[in-house]
């Protein structure tokens, strides 16, 4: 899930790899901390000894499997969502040159909401490799809402126009949310209930499947990030001298569109869209390490992961037994942290 | 997503699952009602039981049993009314929920008796009837009505009484095909009256709300010794499927035992006068010999 930036050794920056190196470490330590505690609290007690029993056949010890079905495949999908939609926010904050930007500005989370809200309300029961009908169409619904918005930001000029991306996706946005009112129409109150709560976020995924279905996607998108840093850097300056300093700026911008796309609707389908985290992590990570996205981008990455960690455990033992939809404490910490940032200049 | 539709959602929500017990409208009647539209499924149904279906000249939208409710105009729901067919229709009475707080204004204003209901507990569903009855002059009919539910759920009870109640988790929705977007039943409402009439121990008795998100890690740990699902939309070729994907969780007694249930049955989640009906559904569930 790492990335190495970017491995491109550049003269005026001879210590980038060393910075690179300590950042990794730094984030990296709290990461794994957070990834390897959190499958040890939740809303019961279990004992690890008897976890690790092996002597205990797993369909009698309770331990075993509350560790290993409900706790540590909760755990690998926060980071793995919370890496992917964190590493999204900085692409796509660096894409549209636009400190707000988050991975659902552009009508991907609404596309994904639209299909899972059809997946729900009219129970469809497709689904291959132990993946249900849910995740299938929420992914399809955000494969969607990218189609149509990237064919009108190319529509009417050579190369890609971020102005017309942003339109469009503002727009896709609020046109998806009106057809999941129409859909809701058609469902009776438990369909609505439970509509809802898949919008506040939810990694109970209850098996490894949706991870392993979601990582070659997420590894995917990881691999094409790698290539980004340099050219999102020269892309802040504006695509005009981005040009002049030899990148293919629409070569670039598209790249960044996809990878960060794919990235956030493999990440929807596995946890649903939850919020703030796309916005929270690259701005506090910038704080802390500059703005250079050779460093960004992977710190991002790993912070993404362990904020995620840590807020999906906070969510299932704060009120034990029952629990917070996790989108709902993201949002919490998100919302005033967002307004700060707007007024912090 | 828009705060609109999160609006509506909520809106929804308290609908489903508010809790407080049916109440008359405080409105006098002056002559029993001849023209009645509710807009409720579980109440359609208690008129057409109280012998008041022919009275009745408008359902909501949702309305599916009994048939005759077919042929009646629809105007609309628990969340989109429609006044101006309400209006229409001349009703001399209205039966609304109990949160429609729009529509209860507007048909005061224009002057139109309403019978105001809300969910409530397994009782609250005889309490209703006998109110209802009273409202629409049919006191003996409903309480006919009212008093063969008490009798047939106290058989139930009866029957089931001093076997071994098994911990039950009583599931109300699920995504299709995954252990995800589990609701169960909490400690209160009908649905939990209706599985502890039916010889079940709701494994989530200590939760005191209707609706509980079970959690893989929740289920485990509450360790069911029998689920029973309520989704009408399963066909029937679907729930061998439907069933295996529990086995997942195999140190569940339930999951050991076979005591997975998917029910179908469309009276199932409805508080009207067919909770005997589905109590007893649930009750031969767990307890097939009880009714040998």
């Amino acid at each position: 899930m790492n990335t190495t930036g970017g491995t491109t050794f550049q003269g005026r920056r001879p210590d980038i790899r060393r910075r690179l190196i300590i950042t990794m470490i730094a984030f990296g330590i709290p990461t794994v901390a957070a990834i390897v505690a959190a499958p040890l609290v939740g809303s019961t007690t279990i004992d690890l000894r008897r976890v690790l029993d092996r002597s205990v056949p797993i369909s009698e010890n309770v331990d075993a499997q509350i560790f290993f079905i409900a706790r540590l495949p909760r755990t690998l999908a926060g980071a793995l969502v919370g890496a992917s939609l964190a590493a999204a926010g900085v692409v796509f904050q660096g894409l549209l040159r636009n400190p707000l930007a988050t991975p659902f500005t552009l009508g991907i989370s609404s596309g994904a909401a639209l299909g899972a809200m059809l997946a729900i309300t009219f129970d469809w029961t497709i689904g291959f490799a132990g993946l249900s009908a849910v995740p299938i169409a929420s992914f399809a619904g955000s494969v969607g809402a990218v189609a149509i918005v990237y064919a009108l930001s190319v529509a009417r000029q050579r190369g890609l126009s971020t102005s017309v991306l942003l339109l469009a996706g503002v727009t896709l946005n609020a046109f998806f949310s009106a057809l999941i009112l129409f859909v809701q129409y058609f469902a009776d109150f438990a369909e609505t209930f439970r509509t809802l709560r898949w919008l506040m976020g939810d990694l109970d995924v209850s098996s490894f499947q949706p991870i392993v279905a979601a990582l070659p996607l997420a590894l995917g998108a990881f691999g094409l990030f790698a290539t980004l840093p340099r050219a999102l850097n020269l892309l802040s300056l504006g695509p005009d001298s981005a040009g002049t300093r030899g990148i293919d700026v629409t070569r670039a911008q598209r790249t960044a569109f996809f990878s960060a796309s794919l990235a956030t609707g493999a990440a929807v389908s596995v946890g649903g869209p939850i919020g703030f985290i796309g916005i929270i992590v690259p701005h506090l990570v910038r704080l802390l390490v500059g703005s250079d996205h050779r460093l960004v981008l992977p710190a991002s990455a790993l912070f993404g992961a362990a904020f995620l960690v840590a807020c999906d455990t906070l969510a299932r033992t704060v009120i034990s037994p029952v629990e917070l939809p996790v989108g709902v404490i993201t949002a919490l910490l998100g919302g005033p942290f967002f307004l700060w940032l707007l007024v912090r200049r | 997503m828009s705060i609109r539709s999160l609006c509506l959602c909520v809106a929804a929500l308290t609908l489903f699952f508010a809790r407080s017990s049916p109440s008359a409208s405080s409105s006098q009647p002056v002559n029993h009602p001849k023209r009645i539209i509710s807009l409720i499924p579980a109440v359609t149904e208690m008129v057409y039981a109280i012998g008041a279906g022919p009275q009745l000249v408008g359902v909501g939208s949702f309305d599916t049993y009994p048939s005759e409710v077919a042929s009646l105009p629809r105007v609309g729901g628990l969340l989109d009314p429609d006044v101006e067919r309400i209006l229409a229709l001349k009703p001399d009475l209205v039966i609304v929920y109990g949160t429609q707080n729009d529509l209860r204004l507007q048909l005061e204003r224009a002057g139109i008796n309403q019978f105001s209901y809300k969910h409530g507990s397994l009782a609250g569903v005889m309490e209703t009837i006998r109110a209802l009855g009273i409202r629409l002059g049919r006191a003996e009919g409903a309480d006919r009505v009212a008093t063969d539910l008490e009798n047939r759920l106290s058989a139930i009870r009866g029957k089931v009484s001093g076997r071994v109640r098994p911990k039950t988790l009583l599931v109300f929705g699920r995504d299709a095909l995954a252990l995800r977007g589990i609701f169960a039943s909490g400690g209160i409402g009908f649905i939990h009256d209706m599985l502890t009439t039916a010889g079940g121990d709701n494994v989530f008795t200590d939760v005191t709300r209707e609706s509980v998100q079970a959690t893989t890690e929740l289920i485990l740990q509450r360790a069911p010794e029998a689920i029973i699902e309520m989704r009408q939309s399963v066909k029937a070729d679907e729930i061998a499927a439907e069933r295996a994907v529990w086995s997942t969780l195999s140190s569940l007694p339930a999951v050991r035992t076979a005591r997975i249930y998917i029910l179908t049955d469309s009276s199932l989640p409805v508080p009207g006068p067919r909770v005997a009906q589905a109590t007893e559904s649930i009750a031969k569930t767990l307890h097939p010999e009880a009714f040998r």
